[in-house]
């Protein structure tokens, strides 16, 4: 078992109903990188993904078997307590949901849930965030105004300031630009490549030219199935499988 | 052919516009109809008369209506008081908590609660409802009651509109995304914070909506309210009073005493004023909920 990286994975198998939906998975993710899950849909990278802070407890009919470690901690032994294990990751969604309240809060949210209380700490929190997230000259002038008045681009980097106002050390990404525009979208790549100094990435995109622009590492998931792993530049440009070859065909040429 | 299609078609929608209308305009000739009969006793006695003054004594002449809006008041107030904290509160666990398995053993059980002919719960009423305030609640607060109170009406109309409450939330609490709770959750908030800064956050219009259906429901049901309320033409001044609900006063004395004159004008009040109180209601609280959806999308 190899304790250095913050996730690690051992012998996944997730089945949803009656289907089989991650099969024997092991991986571990490199500290401080981007590492880019790809493949067709219902491939289960965004299942993946979603193991790894437990959000799929609420859904129905799951069974999960193995493990999957976060800090060397295996997040699905039982009574393992879920609300510290999500604190360690800020996730991006597919689509940003801003929580229905003001700009502030919804920075302040996760910060006020781990009881921080002072109004100096709060305010100081939520600009050191927003700035982190280029946001700040942006909205400084309208920090109590509604969140759902940002544009979808804001409201994603909005979503993004909150996910690092609670400390995490891991930044999920589940396909966080599929709903954005070309710029918001070029700004949150960028934001990713910031941040990975601080954070370990793990992002789940469909496009491969994204991965290829931010991430170090891919993993490339194929019917529930690792197919492949390793150094960006080498899954795309020189893949082992046939099956990644196919796959990445269309981003070669 | 061709012209006999575009014909159904045109002919199709005016005559849904008609039928759509008529059933529309049966709300204005009830309100017309009830204030037409309704003229003879607003010539005899002022408005204010009839609103303020607590004598009923149809034999004299005297029409007091301020009990019985007191009572429907009084019962409605308490049903209510009684269910939301109850039906938010189940709503919320079938909703946000129950596993799939037991969701769906409790929501048909729900449902049929809402099945029950109103008669049924009157009966459940006067035999398990009124002795128990009579025996074991009513002693600890005051020296008699009969335990035929508002108390009573309360509690039997808070069990009838539960389901309708719990039914509205439910589906406004459906409409949520789940990516939002899933936004909160992965913040590291329990499913309590969650539901409590986000969940009820976002469905508060629902929730005041499926409070005035179940309050329009209250103010007019009369079978189950009238067996246990005590029907006695007092303004109540504590829980355990009896009182005399508009509804009930209607269907206790229509087409018994008519020879009273003015009697059945002042029944046909009683309705108008019924009428009115949910029309008012309704509109009121339609302000307040545009205002609110309005503040929570600005």
């Amino acid at each position: 078992m190899d304790n250095k990286s913050l996730i690690g994975v051992q012998q996944l198998n997730v089945h949803i109903g009656n289907q089989h939906i991650l099969k024997d998975i092991n991986i571990d993710i490199p500290d401080k990188k981007v590492t880019s899950i790809i493949g067709p849909s219902g491939c289960g990278k965004t299942t993946l993904l979603k193991t790894f802070n437990r959000l799929l407890d609420n859904s129905a009919d799951v069974k999960i078997t193995g493990e999957v470690l976060v800090d060397g901690e295996n997040i699905y032994a039982q009574g393992a307590e879920v609300t510290h294990i999500r604190q360690k990751m800020g996730l991006l969604s597919q689509r940003p949901y801003p929580l229905p309240m003001s700009i502030y809060d919804n920075v302040a949210y996760g910060p006020r849930i781990h009881g921080i209380r002072k109004k100096h700490d709060l305010d100081e929190l939520v600009e050191k965030q927003l700035k982190a997230t280029g946001l700040w000259e942006e909205v400084k002038d309208r920090l109590h105004a509604s969140a759902t008045r940002l544009s979808i681009g804001q409201q994603q980097r909005l979503c993004l300031a909150r996910g690092l106002a609670v400390g995490p050390e891991i930044i999920l990404g589940d396909e966080s630009t599929s709903a954005l525009d070309p710029v918001s979208t070029h700004i949150i790549e960028d934001l990713f490549v910031q941040l990975k100094e601080k954070y370990t990435i793990v992002l789940v995109t469909h496009i491969l030219r994204q991965a290829a622009r931010v991430s170090d590492n891919i993993i490339f998931i194929y019917m529930g199935k690792i197919v492949e792993m390793g150094p960006t530049h080498e899954v795309l440009h020189n893949p082992k499988e046939e099956l990644t070859k196919q796959y990445v065909k269309g981003f070669i040429t | 052919m061709y012209k006999l299609r575009l014909f159904k078609d045109k002919f199709m929608s005016k005559l849904m516009l008609v039928l759509t209308l008529a059933s529309v305009s049966v709300l204005f000739v009830i309100g017309i109809g009830l204030y037409y009969h309704s003229i003879p006793i607003l010539h005899k006695l002022s408005l204010s008369d009839l609103l303020t003054t607590s004598v009923w004594k149809p034999l004299k002449g005297l029409f007091g209506f301020y009990p019985f809006i007191m009572g429907t008041l009084w019962v409605t107030g308490i049903s209510i008081i009684i269910a939301l904290p109850l039906c938010l509160l189940t709503a919320l666990y079938i909703n946000e908590y129950a596993p799939a398995r037991i969701r769906k053993i409790l929501t048909p059980f729900v449902n049929l609660l809402s099945g029950i002919p109103p008669v049924i719960f009157g009966v459940w009423g006067v035999l398990f409802i009124i002795p128990l305030i009579q025996d074991h609640i009513a002693p600890h607060f005051v020296a008699f009651s009969t335990g035929y109170s508002v108390l009573a009406g309360g509690i039997v109309l808070a069990v009838m509109i539960f389901p309708l409450i719990v039914s509205i939330i439910t589906e406004v609490l459906r409409t949520i995304p789940q990516d939002l709770r899933d936004a909160s959750l992965s913040l590291g908030a329990t499913g309590w914070e969650t539901t409590r800064k986000v969940v009820l956050k976002k469905a508060l219009p629902g929730i005041i909506a499926a409070v005035v259906l179940a309050i329009s429901r209250a103010f007019g049901e009369t079978i189950a309210v009238l067996m246990v309320c005590g029907n006695n033409a007092v303004v109540p001044h504590s829980v355990f009073d009896p009182g005399y609900p508009l509804p009930a006063l209607i269907a206790n004395n229509y087409g018994e005493m008519l020879s009273i004159p003015m009697y059945d004008s002042a029944l046909m009040f009683a309705a108008l004023l019924l009428f009115v109180i949910i029309l008012l209601f309704n509109i009121i609280s339609r302000v307040i909920l545009a205002r609110l959806e309005r503040k929570l999308a600005s």
